[in-house]
């Protein structure tokens, strides 16, 4: 394992773990939103967040490249506010890697919202609780199993995906190289020892990971 | 004398029917583009057919090794049939090189890029795309430019690398990248730049880009194989492949 690894093992859990902490941040408003809204709007907004699931990862990641470059209207919106441009940079990784993977987190928490149901917050309403401390109180602890899955749906797929940040990356090293690429880059390379390291240590990782966060969903489904 | 014309009739369309092969053809994706125009005169001229997957070489070498049902391969490189050929996977004897690729640094704006490539001394720029130069030879032949031009350290920094040079051709024309290298054939069509603005970087300044063909050990006794590496070095081929910038 040489230099080139580490940092692209550095890189991808930095990634990982800054897109799961975002995506739980915007995902769950939406997700709530979507479980308890009586508005039209509901299926719209449900198809648009689904809708990365649908293209293929390079089409979606070109895609991303056009919007957000000079001649895109992400890329003038960021221009405009002064930010730059988004590709090949460790923040157009965050921000394609947040919408890429925004249905995997989503969808279990607006499941597990849904299954929650009206009586335990009619119930906190009685009790004169507010908004938020019914939210904090009662719905978080009810929906913890859905934040669990969501989590590891999210990690999980940042830690995996590869057409999109290869497209919006650039692979540059330390930037916007993580292990996926890495991996790719040494099978094309043809050596093939160092890709059998790379992704067997990220799949014994991997395995750690969701192991250790299954078995504490499961814990906490028996309490 | 009708009887005759008949039966030479009969024997010659029974040997068409005969003879009339496919051959799976693993092609690099730089030449998927001429590959298709030499495919259809290749039916036309010979009867057989070539069924043509494109893709990256580093890619098609490691389906070779897993027994892909691959007859002949068009690498984007000279090294790839050779280590093939060591390994006994392709049939000794039959490589040979159906095309010299040609380097460019082209940007999609006009007038971005001078004819002598002073561009990149000047340093205006905030990426300069290339193919990755450990996997692509493009890429590779970029960096000896570079080299040349005692310029590899200074840019380095600014470099985004394509995995291939079909992606670093997009980074460069969604404008993501200000410049890059390219292949010639990415960026001109019957001898005129499609557009934006090139250098064709000198030949003394990099290693020829030479891509090679070589017929697999599963080709070995299917006729249209043989037959697609021989059309390859015809003059036809030879038109279609100069047509697409590149060099033989």
């Amino acid at each position: 394992m040489d230099l080139g690894d580490l940092s692209a093992i550095e890189l991808t859990l930095e990634l990982a773990t800054l897109v799961t902490g975002l995506l739980l941040v915007i995902g769950t408003p939406i997700a709530w939103w979507l479980a308890r809204t009586p508005s039209k709007l509901k299926g719209i907004v449900g198809t648009v967040v689904a809708l990365p699931l649908v293209l293929p990862p390079t089409v979606l990641g070109f895609y991303m490249l056009v919007a957000m470059g000079p001649h895109g209207p992400i890329g003038h919106l960021t221009e405009s506010l002064g930010l730059g441009l988004l590709p090949f940079t460790f923040s157009g990784l965050v921000v394609t890697s947040v919408i890429y993977s925004m249905p995997f987190v989503v969808q279990p928490l607006q499941n597990t919202f849904t299954a929650i149901g009206e009586r335990p917050l009619e119930a906190a309403a009685t009790l004169r609780a507010g908004h938020w401390d019914t939210f904090f109180s009662v719905v978080v602890p009810l929906a913890r199993p859905g934040f669990i899955t969501a989590s590891i749906l999210g990690f999980a797929h940042t830690v995996g995906e590869f057409g999109v940040v290869l497209m919006i990356g650039g692979n540059i090293p330390g930037k916007t190289r993580v292990i996926s690429v890495q991996i790719y880059d040494h099978v094309e390379a043809m050596e093939y020892a160092q890709a059998h390291w790379l992704a067997g240590g990220m799949v014994l990782f991997a395995f750690i990971v969701l192991f250790a966060l299954y078995s504490l969903q499961h814990n906490t489904q028996g309490t | 004398m009708i009887r005759c014309v008949l039966l030479i009739f009969a024997v010659f369309s029974f040997n068409a029917s005969a003879i009339a092969e496919t051959v799976q053809v693993a092609v690099a994706a730089n030449f998927a583009g001429p590959m298709e125009a030499i495919a259809s005169a290749f039916e036309k001229n010979t009867g057989h057919k070539a069924a043509v997957s494109t893709g990256a070489t580093g890619m098609f070498y490691a389906q070779i090794r897993n027994a892909a049902p691959f007859e002949v391969l068009l690498s984007a490189d000279d090294t790839t049939p050779a280590k093939l050929e060591t390994e006994g996977l392709a049939v000794p004897g039959t490589r040979l090189t159906y095309a010299i690729g040609k380097l460019v640094l082209w940007s999609s704006k006009p007038g971005f890029v001078d004819k002598e490539g002073k561009v990149l001394k000047k340093g205006k720029f905030a990426h300069l795309a290339l193919a990755n130069p450990k996997t692509a030879p493009y890429g590779a032949a970029a960096v000896e430019v570079l080299n040349h031009l005692g310029l590899f350290k200074t840019l380095e920094p600014k470099f985004v690398q394509g995995e291939n040079i079909a992606q670093t051709q997009q980074f460069v024309a969604t404008g993501n990248a200000e410049l890059g290298f390219v292949a010639l054939s990415q960026v001109q069509k019957d001898g005129k730049l499609t557009s934006g603005s090139a250098w064709q970087i000198p030949g003394s300044l990099y290693s020829p880009i030479r891509q090679d063909a070589v017929i697999l050990t599963k080709g070995k006794d299917n006729p249209a194989a043989s037959a697609l590496l021989a059309f390859l070095k015809s003059d036809k081929a030879k038109a279609i492949i100069k047509s697409y910038g590149y060099s033989l």
